[in-house]
């Protein structure tokens, strides 16, 4: 498993099997990603509020091409964007030089893992361009719409999606592995598992929640493509199969893949928190039950996504407690990260905003769920707008509010320099103005009954009084669009002009602070070891206001003036 | 380059369980998720379909009952392998496991036969659900039972040459798996309730 | 923001406005709190020079209070919010009472078709007769359908009634509603169902019972002819 640094180009950039180049191709594959689904999202809320019109970069769209435009606009953000940025990308990162490893547990295993997921990157694209279009069954893909090629007219685009999808699976299985054992086994001496930093643990209760869920659907999406290419009838009611079947199986995983994403984004969130409150977190090993607990909860909840699907009513009423008790380990976890605030200094940097926008916002996202979450008011809720509106309350904030967060703050990590703070002020003041122009008008949409969609609200007479606000709407996203460019020329601009780093500019205490930014191939100079929790701010009495857990006890606790200058 | 020093030792990490056995648990865990949700999904159908009863004795019970001692046997190879692996007999633990390769053939022999007798029979993987199923479940298995003989062979050339003769343990952990797995099939695809 | 809610005609839609807006006020109070506290915590500890930090690690049960006791709150919130609801449910989806009228909905790409039992009140037999895209139903009277479908997923989607529930291939779903006012509203389909899932879209007539007996009636005089 020794290895040396690679010197040629291609194998220390591409087929690299070190973490940190990994964690990039990850990241920047995802943000790639992004703009195709961002692109996607300005495609859809441009017919949506001008349908018919000719869309600025892609012309008129047809009813069958709009949903295409839906469905891979969910599939692309949540399993190319959100995954491989979030899980795959700041895990690779970040897991191995938190514990103090000088790579992962299976290094090639993580090349390939990576090449895995860029197949199915490819896959996911050339989808759009086969014959009959891409797949156009949502992104929850229910047969019997997309088990059969009559029905939804789609053959090869369908195909490519389960296909691609699968790939996808097979990559995160793999990687998942690595982080877990990464995590667990690879931890510097002197790190025990209540001495991990929190973005390790919701790292490896996600990668654990994943490996799990993801099962039964990987099953169910064999046979969906058993029943589209060979006439198997397994979610087909004429040949004593159940359409049910498959919603089972895709929100046995679907649910806890929200908590997948979820999970990673808080623990980017506590990171950041800690750092920039210069206090220790309230309440660790409490936050940590929180999230195990949660995670175990996420198993029984699915079918609160079904509860109008047909499914058996009497089976409203027990997941409809279980989904409304999921709401108290993340309330225990959110009023944790509020309590670490009280009696704190806060920094407000870019990094910082973002987390605390992201806390901010997603109680938003949290709340409306309850109203989705109660079977009765799910009568009219469910399907709407209102619950579009919900969950990218809580997703945008997962997926980007924690990702840029965690971006602007271990850029140093990735490149050595710091990014601009001015620009990422102009990017944050965007993305949170913007994200909310765009959403709070679907809330009230979805109130209106709004369903989920349809190409064309405008036919019917009930919607007519909102296009108002499907063109606010529209307006938001192409300014959230918009307040994406001065984050891009941020972030590649950086990498050459940044102001450089050093090895801890914001005076934090995890381990990998401990090395050059950026780290060097094996990750520290010397081997490391823990001498205390992750999150030793401003511990009582005089002296600096972190010690790091990888500092001796024994030496002498003044802050080392040369690599702090750049924090204030 | 005092990096590549230090990881030319065996690994020592922080649970004192090597890395590779790690893994290879959380690998399991994922495969029991796979097989079990197909396997919850078929009793879940199976139960509104009572008539499946009687499909279910189209199959060859003695071939599936002669197939469960095959793998059976084979796990027991396999622990015996990974025991010569423990005792330094790394000649013997390679040939155990070409035995154990040997029985994994002989099950895809029966298999192979089972599979035959029934297509000839009319009962084709789109006959009716529970042959989907039957198909279905078997087949993966069986793509297990391939991938299995695969790992073994290479591992079992690499053990003779002396090298990563922890992945004999890996390789049986998985081999007691897919031998678990058919346990749970056999009485659910072949017995007739 | 529940003004946006459209009109109610439905019997039991008082009942899950009621229920909306039951959790929407906890909810809102819920936010208002915590973003308030947000906020203040905020703005009054921000970096001040010559202020450190606070070391609370919270590892005292006395200490984790702080987050603990609001969490048992938000738990018996959940306890009420579910209380308030469960009812509810059952009434609309468990609780099916005495039909006066007997349809069956079926969905398909892209039309709903509703089938009335006619004067012998029962489905499948000779005196059936069929509307496609217009259904008609006496107001104050309840109605009982069985929702199929006859290709792919479907939801029967009709706002004013708050009635929402998928058509399943292979499944008769049982449901009812009882109409409140007379006037013409729209239904449509809230499940993708394929390219023209937009356009799946019909219409309900409510009607005084005398007249709608007088068309059903002729109805069923034209389907024995
Ligand atoms: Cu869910
Ligand atoms: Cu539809």
């Amino acid at each position: 498993m020794s290895h040396g640094e690679p010197e040629s180009f291609v194998r220390k950039y591409i087929f690299s099997v070190d973490h940190k180049v990994i964690a990039k191709q990850y990241m920047i594959t995802g943000l790639f990603m992004a703009l195709l689904g961002g692109f996607l999202a300005y495609a859809l809320r441009s017919q949506l509020a001008w349908p018919g019109d000719s869309i600025v970069g892609l012309g008129v769209i047809a009813p069958h091409a709009y949903n295409s435009v839906v469905t891979l606009h969910g599939t692309i953000m949540v399993f190319w964007v959100a995954m491989p940025i979030l899980v795959a990308g700041f895990g690779n990162l970040l897991v191995p030089l938190m514990v103090g490893a000088e790579d992962m547990a299976f290094p090639r295993l993580n090349m390939l893992s990576y090449w895995v997921f860029f197949l199915s990157t490819i896959v996911i694209i050339a989808s759009f361009f086969v014959p009959g279009g891409a797949a156009g069954g949502g992104w929850t893909a229910y047969p019997p719409l997309s088990g059969t090629v009559h029905a939804s007219g789609v053959n090869w685009g369908m195909n490519l999606w389960i296909l691609a999808v699968a790939l996808e699976f097979v990559a995160f299985l793999i990687g998942g592995i690595n982080i877990i054992t990464t995590g667990i086994n690879m931890r510097v001496p002197g790190m025990s598992m209540w001495d991990l930093p929190l973005f390790v643990w919701e790292e490896l209760i996600a990668s654990i929640v994943f490996l799990l869920a993801v099962g039964p659907l990987i099953a169910g999406a064999v046979m969906l493509l058993l029943d589209r290419s060979f006439g198997t009838g397994f979610y087909a009611p004429s040949a004593g199969g159940d359409p049910l079947l498959f919603q089972h199986l895709f929100w046995f995983f679907g649910h806890p893949e929200v908590y997948v994403l979820l999970l990673p984004a808080l623990g980017i969130m506590g990171e950041v928190l800690c750092a920039f409150s210069r206090k220790t977190i309230f309440g660790y090993r409490t936050i940590v039950w929180s999230v195990i607990s949660a995670g175990l909860l996420s198993f029984v909840v699915w079918a609160h996504h079904q509860f109008v699907s047909g499914l058996d009513p009497r089976l409203a009423f027990p997941f409809s407690v279980t989904t409304i008790l999921i709401s108290v380990p993340f309330a225990v976890h959110l009023f944790a990260f509020i309590a670490t605030l009280y009696k704190a200094s806060i920094r407000f940097t870019v990094a910082m905003a973002f987390t605390l926008a992201m806390i901010a916002l997603f109680m938003i996202g949290g709340v409306t769920g309850v109203i989705n979450g109660s079977a009765a008011a799910d009568i009219f809720i469910h399907d709407t707008y209102f619950v579009v509106a919900h969950f990218h309350y809580t997703l945008v904030p997962i997926v980007f509010f924690a990702t840029f967060s965690g971006i602007y703050f271990w850029y140093p990590k990735l490149f050595g320099r710091l990014m601009n703070e001015g620009l990422g002020w102009v990017h944050f003041a965007g993305t949170f103005f913007f994200f909310n122009l765009t959403f709070i008008p679907q809330f009230a949409l979805g109130l209106m009954g709004h369903h989920r969609r349809i190409a064309n609200p405008q036919i019917f007479e009930f919607l007519r009084d909102g296009q108002g606000l499907q063109v606010l709407s529209t307006i938001g996203v192409i300014g959230l669009l918009a307040a994406q460019v001065p984050f891009v020329y941020n972030f590649f601009a950086s990498m050459v002009r940044g102001k450089p780093a050093g090895r801890n500019p914001w005076e934090a205490t995890t381990l990998e602070w401990a090395t050059a930014s950026p780290p060097p191939h094996g990750n520290f100079d010397e081997p490391q070891t823990a001498y205390r929790g992750p999150y030793v701010y401003s511990p009582p009495g005089e002296g600096p206001d972190w010690i790091p857990q990888f500092e001796p006890p024994a030496e002498a606790l003044e802050p080392d003036t040369a690599i702090s200058e750049t924090a204030s | 380059m005092t990096n590549s020093a230090i990881i030319e030792q065996p690994m020592e990490t922080a649970t004192e369980l090597p890395n590779s056995r790690m893994a290879i648990w959380w690998f399991l865990a994922s495969e029991v998720a796979i097989f079990g949700g197909l396997i919850v999904a078929y009793v879940l159908v199976r139960l509104h379909h009572p008539e499946w009863g009687e499909y279910a004795s189209h199959t060859i019970n003695a071939a599936g009952a002669i197939n469960t001692m095959v793998l059976l046997t084979s796990s027991l190879a396999v622990v015996l392998a990974h025991q010569a692996v423990e005792e330094g007999k790394l000649e013997k633990a390679s040939k155990l496991l070409l035995t154990t390769v040997a029985f994994g053939l002989v099950f895809l022999a029966i298999k192979a036969y089972e599979y035959t007798h029934e297509l000839h029979a009319g009962f084709t993987p789109v006959t009716n659900l529970f042959w989907s199923f039957y198909y279905l479940m078997t087949g993966l298995h069986g793509l297990h039972v391939v991938g299995g003989m695969i790992a073994m062979i290479a591992v079992s050339r690499s053990v003779r040459r002396g090298e990563h003769s922890a992945r004999v343990e890996c390789v049986g952990m998985y081999w007691h798996l897919v031998d678990i797995v058919w346990i749970f099939l056999f009485p659910l695809l072949y017995l007739a309730s | 923001m529940l003004d946006f809610l459209p009109e109610n005609i439905s019997s039991f839609g008082g009942e899950i406005d009621g229920v909306i807006t039951y959790i929407w006020r906890i909810i809102l109070a819920w936010l208002v709190a915590t973003e308030a506290v947000l906020v203040y915590l905020l703005v009054r500890y921000r970096r001040r020079e010559g202020r450190r930090a606070a070391w609370l690690p919270a590892t005292t049960w006395r200490a984790k209070a702080w987050i603990l006791v609001p969490a048992v709150f938000v738990t018996i919130c959940d306890i009420g919010i579910e209380a308030r609801s469960a009812p509810v449910w059952d009434e609309v989806k468990l609780e099916l009472p005495e039909p006066d009228l007997l349809i069956r909905v079926t969905g398909r790409q892209f039309v709903w078709t509703f089938t009335y039992a006619g004067p012998d009140g029962e489905l499948d037999t000779a005196d059936d007769f069929e509307a496609i895209t217009d259904l008609y139903v006496p107001r104050d009277r309840v109605v009982r359908f069985q929702l199929e479908s006859a290709d792919v997923l479907h939801s029967f989607w009709v706002p004013v009634l708050r009635l929402k529930q998928d058509a399943v291939p292979g499944r008769s779903i049982p449901g009812w509603f009882e109409a409140t006012a007379d006037g013409r509203y729209e239904i449509a389909c809230a499940e993708l169902c394929g390219a023209s899932h937009t356009a799946m879209r019909g219409r309900l007539t409510v009607q005084p019972p005398e007249i709608f007996d007088a068309w059903s009636s002729t109805m069923a005089e034209q389907q024995s002819l």
